[in-house]
């Protein structure tokens, strides 16, 4: 049986992680949707996911042909340089350098592209319509498949990883489907500052594995590291958030 | 063509959003594993040294991006 510590974090990481992208998947499917018709918007985005199926069943089996250590080395590698991108990116919007990603205007900004886009004939399908769901529903797909197999496929975790990202999906799925509109209320800063940090501290505990490093408390090490990126990011958001000395000069004078 | 481009792109975008921090975080992953291994350490303080270098760079990221706060 599977221990908690051990699978916890892969299971949360893959559930938040994915959440994120359900959530952009599902705006842009709902702009779709809305503007050009359900049908060509379901088509597309049901193309995307018989394109991954066929993806992960082509290189899936190849992890497994792969020497543990430069498993380890490469997505590890990969995580961190993810993980990292995510992070900087929710310090930035939580500190109000860089603006918050807002799922209502996304979808405002889709669908007026999408009016403006070139009309859908009344018989033939709607190749721009098509064409958008599937990119949509494939490139977030991807980044949730990546992150599955990055946090399960190191420690033998798929299944629980894979678990993670299936009840977000159920979940975002389902509630697009109940509310017909996309999920503005999800803290989407929150959650990707804490997938940022998750996902880092994996990268981080991966690359050390790959590298025959040693961790003080074994897997216990990436709850130690998720603490860590935590405290900083949160101490980074903060004197990045405050007034400088020259902005209280500007407003004495 | 374009397609595959588009594709590649938006794929490498998926892991390199600020060019200096990847750079960074595959040098210092890179100097890890190429020099860490003839320092006097042990396997844990190699471990500990690799995830102190990949925050300090995070940190020096957030802090050198344009359109923040400057002191003084």
């Amino acid at each position: 049986m599977l221990a908690w510590t051990h699978a916890g974090p892969s299971i949360l990481a893959a559930f938040l992680a994915s959440l994120v992208e359900f959530v952009e998947a599902l705006t842009i499917v709902l702009a779709v949707g809305t503007v050009r018709g359900w049908r060509p918007a379901l088509i597309g985005a049901g193309a995307g996911i018989l394109f991954l199926v066929v993806l992960v069943l082509l290189f899936g089996p190849l992890l497994g042909s792969i020497p543990i250590n430069m498993l380890q080395l490469v997505v590890g590698m990969l995580l961190l340089l993810f993980g990292m991108r995510w992070l900087r990116k929710a310090i930035l919007r939580a500190a109000g350098i860089i603006p918050l990603h807002d799922e209502d205007a996304a979808f405002a900004s889709e669908t007026s592209q999408l009016r403006a886009a070139t009309p859908a004939g009344s018989r033939t399908l709607d190749p721009v319509a098509i064409a958008t769901t599937f990119k949509a529903v494939l490139l977030e797909g991807l980044e949730v498949v990546f992150i599955v197999i990055a946090v399960g496929a190191t420690g033998n975790l798929l299944l629980p990883a894979s678990f993670g990202a299936a009840a977000a999906g159920v979940l975002v799925v389902g509630l697009g489907l109940v509310l017909h509109r996309p999920l503005a209320r999800v803290p989407e800063n929150t959650l990707k500052f804490a997938v940022g940090i998750l996902i880092s501290a994996f990268g981080i505990y991966w690359v050390g594995e790959g590298l025959r490093f040693a961790w003080p408390g074994a897997d216990l090490a990436i709850v130690a590291l998720a603490l860590v990126l935590l405290a900083v990011a949160l101490v980074c958001a903060r004197i990045l958030r405050s007034p400088s000395p020259s902005t209280f000069k500007e407003l004495r004078s | 063509m374009s397609a595959l481009v588009t594709a590649v792109r938006e794929v490498w975008g998926l892991f390199v959003d600020d060019g200096k921090l990847a750079l960074g975080l595959v040098v210092w992953c890179a100097i890890a594993g190429l020099l860490f291994r003839a320092l006097p350490f042990s396997a844990e303080a190699d471990a500990l040294l690799l995830a102190s270098g990949c925050v300090a760079i995070l940190v020096a990221s957030v802090f050198a991006t344009p359109g923040r706060r400057r002191p003084g």
